[in-house]
């Protein structure tokens, strides 16, 4: 067996950010690819066959009555990834979606390469090998069939799970042949033919998620749903402020409670993305657990993080916002001189808040050490940074750590940590007994990696016939030495870096002891709603139709550089064109205070452009009526049920974000503890929204993250048509938009 | 303390402290694992049970509170016909994404549906706007729960002999 380690919190962290060029995106991929040619090489995988069984490969499994196991490698948050990645392998493998049972691989990466549920990224690095997966096993079950009718493989054709002699007729099901297949050599993946997306049976059409028939039953998929025998039920409780450390607390006293088992501080440690310093409670059930722990007095020591607040960092903005940016991102033309020359001048500052991931599957894991071994069940995005974590906190070797995936109630970029997973071993091993660990929701709102907040000092300039010429952007984010904090960054490349002569970003930074991590779309979450807002100020400024502003901007078809393999100005231009078309934008006549916005952006490889209809109450409360969403994913939407779906939720995601949601810091600690004062969209606020797709020539790519970026701008953007008031900070504020 | 529940037509005798929620019986003790845990104050709907047939949150109802109340759950209501005719349309409109809140959806739908057979957009949203759904399947929960509602209450059943 050859372990190829991938480092895969870089790789993950890599691909997720997007902040990978193109370079990169390959050697991830070939990585993968390199995953799945050595898993053919791996004992009891290639050539065996176990029981009734027979294995083809690391992903496919054939039974005598033609029921094929598919291994479904990725996690599965809710996007739709058990079923979708399947269906690549099922068409290649020419069986029919009803001879397919799905089973969920557990985390080894090295069968199984990258496992990870983040950056939108399992279809443009599984669309390859994967189909290649299934092409390779249908030909050893081909190539079977004709040896034992001894003909040639080419006078043999495949469907529905069966292997067919033209010219005699013969025919023999899979799972007749698949012993035989599994003994035969692999092809090379590379080598093996792909089907003609024209003969597609499979990808391309709707498949309901794999699962859904036992969820709407409430059957027990969770990682909360986890039983192990004699686990115990545990709850942890860490110092509300980020960092602080455990002084002393009554053990003696919650020892004695009833149910309670354990009680013991964990020293932890000072990553904050790690085992972090707590108290641990651990009963016979977490309803007596979590009880205890309402008596549980801990005297703690808060650090220097107390310090900080949502008004302390506001009060370092004042002050950098009259400087110029501290370091410099871009700088194209002069920005300065042609603000100076410009006809009209426009100044502004943006803000968003920081907001948290609140999945509503609180965090949770199941973990059991013995001895040097652990077995842990986790609803997780990202496995092996939380197995690297494990290893280290533990002292325990890394290959000594079993992994299998719970289904995650939704990930959103937090289960991409694992400091929950560490906390649940750390615990099963002091206490030498299975643990279950669940967060209650305050845990879970007040312990996140919250995506930052950030500040952004604009000018722009148009000359006399309304074109921008000069684009200056002060960035404040927080981070130190030059250095963002995790996911506070921005790249260089954003719309309409490139399509203005002058322009000059820069930014400075505040540092700070609060965790940070990736909320879906991460970076483009934030700043499609600064970039977007304020390229229809401009166009409103210069008197044009704010659409139409965008595409003149976008200027001739052609490659900028850009995330992935960098950002292509047709397609950019074709979505805002389709939008146009299935909104009537600008056509339809709206009643007073109601309006549509328009946005675009293009993040984790997809564009998508929205239009927003948005009414506004006389008391200032905002009212959805209805979206339009138009998707430029390549050449495949895989599963057009889940991706319809999925749109609409990443949409009703950024709706939310703009209409609910701000995390505010006041001694080094989160205020926010619950859905009353954090919450998602609710079903009152969701507008019917509508999808479309366009089928471009391009390799297909991810649906996870795209969708939502633009969501926010084009609502505040219709907020600004149907009133004149322009937000220009997040969440939106009712009590601003009164008549 | 003892207790003796009517869960989903069955009876069963639990030894729980007096304050323990609902939920946490159906959890821990019962191990029906589909009445969902997501706030614990009653915000987001995850945990919604039917007592007698009102919907109720099992995260804020005490074990000693519930006395006689028959208890219907997600693992139970497929047994009732709007249960079956909603866990259908949840499947044909394909609702769900992570899939942890739908349990608690179509236990408000089903109690929605008992009360009013063709509800309004408006009934819809008044009913459902407790039960949060992060991944934001709120257009598809809509559909699902007007296809439950127009398949065949009082309607004509499709097979018509002789047609």
């Amino acid at each position: 067996m050859v372990h190829t380690r991938l480092s895969p919190r870089a790789s993950a962290i890599d691909v997720f950010t997007g902040n990978t060029s193109r370079r990169d995106f390959l050697k991830v991929s070939a990585a993968a690819g390199g995953g799945l040619l050595l898993s053919f090489a791996l004992p009891g995988f290639a050539g065996a066959a176990t029981g009734d069984a027979a294995v083809l490969n690391a992903y496919v499994r054939v039974t005598p009555d033609n029921v094929v196991t598919i291994m479904a490698k990725n996690p599965e948050i809710g996007q739709g990834v058990m079923t979708m990645l399947p269906m690549l392998i099922a068409e290649e493998l020419d069986v029919d979606w009803s001879q397919v049972r799905i089973e969920q691989a557990i985390a080894d990466h090295t069968i199984y390469g990258r496992q990870v549920a983040g950056g939108s990224m399992a279809t443009p690095l599984e669309w390859d090998p994967l189909r290649q997966v299934g092409a390779a096993a249908r030909a050893m079950l081909v190539n079977a069939a004709a040896r034992r009718w001894k003909v040639k493989t080419g006078d043999c054709v495949t469907a529905h799970g069966e292997v067919t002699h033209t010219a005699s007729g013969r025919t023999l099901t899979y799972g007749a042949l698949a012993s035989a297949a599994a003994k035969l050599p692999v092809p090379d993946l590379g080598s093996v033919k792909l089907k003609d997306p024209k003969d597609y049976t499979i990808i391309g059409h709707s498949i309901p998620g794999y699962e859904s028939s036992k969820l709407v039953k409430g059957e027990p998929l969770f990682g909360i749903d986890m039983v192990v025998p004699g686990m115990l039920h545990a709850v942890f409780q860490k110092c509300p402020v980020f960092g602080g450390k455990v002084v002393s607390a009554n053990l003696d006293a919650i020892r004695k409670l009833p149910g309670v088992r354990h009680a013991f501080v964990v020293e932890g440690g000072r990553d904050l993305t790690g085992l972090m310093p707590g108290v641990a409670i651990l009963a016979d059930s977490w309803w007596r657990a979590d009880k205890a722990r309402r008596q549980l007095e801990v005297k703690w020591e808060e650090g220097a993080t107390r310090r900080q607040s949502s008004a302390s960092f506001a009060r370092q903005v004042k002050a950098l916002r009259a400087k110029a940016p501290a370091h410099s991102l871009r700088h194209d033309g002069d920005a300065a001189a042609a603000l100076k020359g410009a006809a009209r001048v426009l100044e502004t500052a943006y803000h968003y808040p920081f907001i948290a991931h609140a999945p509503l599957e609180p965090m949770n894991c199941t973990a059991h050490v013995r001895g040097r071994k652990v077995e842990i069940w986790a609803p997780t995005q990202n496995p092996e940074p939380g197995r690297s974590l494990v290893a280290q906190t533990l002292g325990v070797d890394a290959d000594d750590i079993t992994i299998h995936f719970r289904r995650s109630g939704g990930g959103f970029g937090r289960r991409l940590m694992n400091d929950y997973m560490v906390e649940a071993a750390w615990l099963s091993k002091v206490a030498g007994a299975p643990v279950k660990l669940v967060w209650n929701r305050t845990d879970d709102m007040q312990h996140d990696f919250y995506r930052p907040g950030g500040w952004h000092f604009l000018k722009g300039g148009l000359d006399a016939s309304g074109k921008l010429i000069a684009w200056q952007q002060h960035f404040v984010s927080f981070g130190r030495n030059g250095r963002f904090a995790l996911a506070a960054g921005m790249e260089d490349t954003i719309f309409p870096a490139g399509r203005v002569a002058n322009l000059s970003v820069g930014y400075s930074l505040i540092p700070f002891g609060l965790p940070t991590g990736y909320l879906r779309a991460p970076g483009s979450n934030a700043l499609a709603f600064v970039f977007q807002s304020f390229l229809d100020e401009l166009a409103h400024a210069a008197g044009k139709d704010p659409l139409q502003f965008q595409i003149d901007l976008l200027g001739k078809d052609e490659m900028l550089p850009g995330r992935g393999s960098g950002f292509n100005t047709a397609r950019a231009r074709g979505v805002l064109e389709k939008v146009r078309e299935v909104s009537d934008w600008g056509r339809r006549k709206l009643p007073p205070r109601t309006g549509e916005g328009v946005a675009f952006y293009y993040s984790h490889l997809g564009y998508f452009a929205e239009v927003v209809e948005a009414a506004v109450a006389h008391d200032g409360q905002v009212k959805i009526n209805k979206v339009w969403a138009v998707g430029d994913i390549g050449s495949q939407v895989i599963n057009p049920t889940a991706a319809v779906n999925m749109v609409q939720g990443a949409i009703i995601d950024g709706l939310g974000e703009a209409l609910n949601q701000k995390i505010t810091i006041e001694n080094g600690r989160v205020v926010e503890s619950n859905f009353d004062t954090f919450s998602p969209l609710l079903l009152k606020q969701a507008p019917p929204i509508e999808v479309h797709f366009i089928k471009s020539e391009h390799s297909p790519t991810g649906l996870g993250e795209p969708p939502l970026p633009p969501a926010i701008p084009a609502l505040c953007n219709a907020i600004f048509a149907a009133t004149g008031k322009r937000i220009r900070t997040l969440p939106i504020d009712p009590a601003a938009l009164k008549a | 303390m003892r207790y003796t529940l009517h869960v989903n037509g069955r009876r069963h005798t639990v030894d729980v402290d007096s304050d323990t929620p609902l939920l946490w019986v159906l959890r821990d003790t019962i191990d029906l694992k589909g009445t969902k845990f997501g706030c614990g104050i009653g915000l987001c709907g995850a945990c919604t049970v039917h007592l007698d047939g009102a919907p109720a949150r099992a995260c804020l109802t005490a074990i000693s509170d519930v006395g006689n109340k028959a208890v219907t759950t997600i693992e139970g209501i497929g047994a009732t016909a709007i249960g079956a005719r909603l866990q259908k349309a949840w499947l044909d409109v394909d609702v769900v994404q992570c899939g942890y809140c739908q349990p608690g959806q179509i236990m408000s739908a089903a109690a929605l549906l008992a009360q009013n057979k063709m509800p309004s957009e408006g009934d819809i949203a008044a009913a459902m706007n407790g039960n949060i759904c992060r991944c934001g399947t709120y257009n598809r929960i809509r559909d699902a729960i007007a296809q439950a509602a127009q398949s065949d209450f009082g309607a004509v059943p499709n097979k018509r002999k002789g047609a």
